[in-house]
């Protein structure tokens, strides 16, 4: 097992930490709202494709 | 990037001071398993190491994005024949997130010099929210998958189509003429040129005289655009190296490069109009908005001046060029769809 050089930074502060959970949240909150959309998005292809008998290109 | 939150979850835990970040691969510190996907911002402190969701937004460069997603749609509307809505707007969805994956590689390949920009610093890698290789994977898989959306969901002909401008605007412009030459904007003014094309070739399944000519238009509206930009934000890139024309030539050659690409432009946004391919709404809008560039390029070119060509008046008619170029290309295209639809 390879061990890189220890390097520390500034420790955050409890309001910094809070800001980063936030950060994070936001971020998870995102990405479920992309991945939803995505599943939408290809159920709606698909039905469309479907009615369209177009389905294999 | 989940490691290095686990890091501060632990902290927290220990009532609120947490170790920011921790250069560690592979190794568990203080209870907290963290690797080397932790390291987002060597050297950086506090809440600013890490990414918001507005951060990996800002790495699809947005701004960019809105003129490439309504070229791209007006493309689609003018060709002949129907893609079912659905179907549309997924098109420009695909145009949309390769145009924004491109960019983020860009902000990828091109950190080192953002970093001394000062329009730039502030972007998410250099300014450490974002690691760079993140930003580049990212870029990567957003590309792969708006090319194969394009092709499931219109052609493969299309998605050929995105898979070369998204290949052409990080191997050719950012990787290759960017920093060698200073026509790289003339050359690498293709990327931006093809979105109308795509969505022309989405509905229709092959290529036409017209959408050649929307990418030709493009194609000479960017030096022009861009170029005027380069006027006013030169000393930017001076500082980072990148062979603007302004930086290479001198402003007052810059000058008379914007005016020259406008009058060839002009000419060229008529032609639709007189091989017949579109009706009297847009020639008119075409003529009169061309008219319009023109007077701001020669503005541009009697702009007051020092010996060195150095604007003395902060570059007050490029900075209009340049909003006017903008608005320009919107109204030309908006112009387009309606003389579609109207005649």
């Amino acid at each position: 097992m390879s061990v890189e050089p220890l390097e520390l930074l500034t420790p955050l502060s409890r309001s910094e930490s809070a800001k980063v959970a936030r950060r994070r949240r936001g971020r998870n909150w995102a990405l479920l709202a992309a991945l939803v959309a995505l599943v939408g998005l290809f159920y709606a292809i698909t039905l469309v494709k479907i009615s369209q008998g177009t389905l294999v290109f | 990037m989940t490691d290095s939150n686990q890091a501060i979850d632990h902290g927290e835990d220990r009532g609120g001071i947490a170790p920011s970040l921790v250069s560690v691969s592979g190794v568990s510190v203080s209870g907290a398993s963290v690797s080397g996907a932790a390291l987002t911002a060597p050297g950086l402190a506090g809440e600013e190491a890490f990414s918001s969701a507005g951060d990996w937004f800002a790495l699809l460069k947005p701004r960019v994005m809105s003129l490439v997603v309504f070229t791209g749609w007006i493309g689609l509307l003018v060709a002949p024949g129907r893609l079912h809505p659905v179907l549309s707007f997924a098109a420009i969805l695909c145009i949309a997130v390769a145009a924004g994956a491109a960019g983020a590689i860009n902000m990828w390949y091109d950190r080192d010099i953002d970093a001394v920009m000062r329009r730039t610093a502030g972007r998410p890698i250099p300014a450490g929210r974002i690691a760079a290789g993140e930003a580049l994977g990212y870029g990567i898989t957003l590309s792969a998958f708006a090319v194969v959306v394009m092709a499931l969901a219109t052609n493969i002909a299309a998605a050929c189509v995105l898979a070369f401008s998204i290949a052409f605007y990080v191997f050719i412009y950012t990787m290759w003429l960017k920093r060698r030459t200073p026509q790289n904007i003339v050359i690498g003014g293709a990327a931006g040129a093809f979105p109308p094309l795509i969505g022309w070739v989405a509905v229709t399944g092959g290529l036409d005289l017209m959408p050649v000519l929307l990418f030709a238009i493009v194609f000479f509206w960017t030096p022009p655009h861009f170029w005027s930009l380069s006027l006013f934000a030169h000393a930017d890139y001076a500082r980072a190296g990148v062979p603007m024309l302004p930086v290479v030539a001198g402003a007052r050659h810059t000058r008379w490069q914007v005016l020259l690409y406008t009058l060839f432009l002009v000419p060229l946004t008529l032609a639709p109009w007189a091989l017949h391919l579109t009706g009297a709404t847009y020639g008119i809008s075409a003529l009169v908005l061309g008219l319009g560039f023109i007077v701001c390029a020669v503005r541009v070119v009697r702009d007051a001046q020092d010996r060195q060509g150095i604007s003395l008046t902060r570059d007050a008619p490029a900075r209009g060029a340049f909003k006017y170029s903008i608005l320009y290309l919107f109204v030309l295209f908006a112009a387009l769809a309606v003389d579609h639809y109207v005649g």
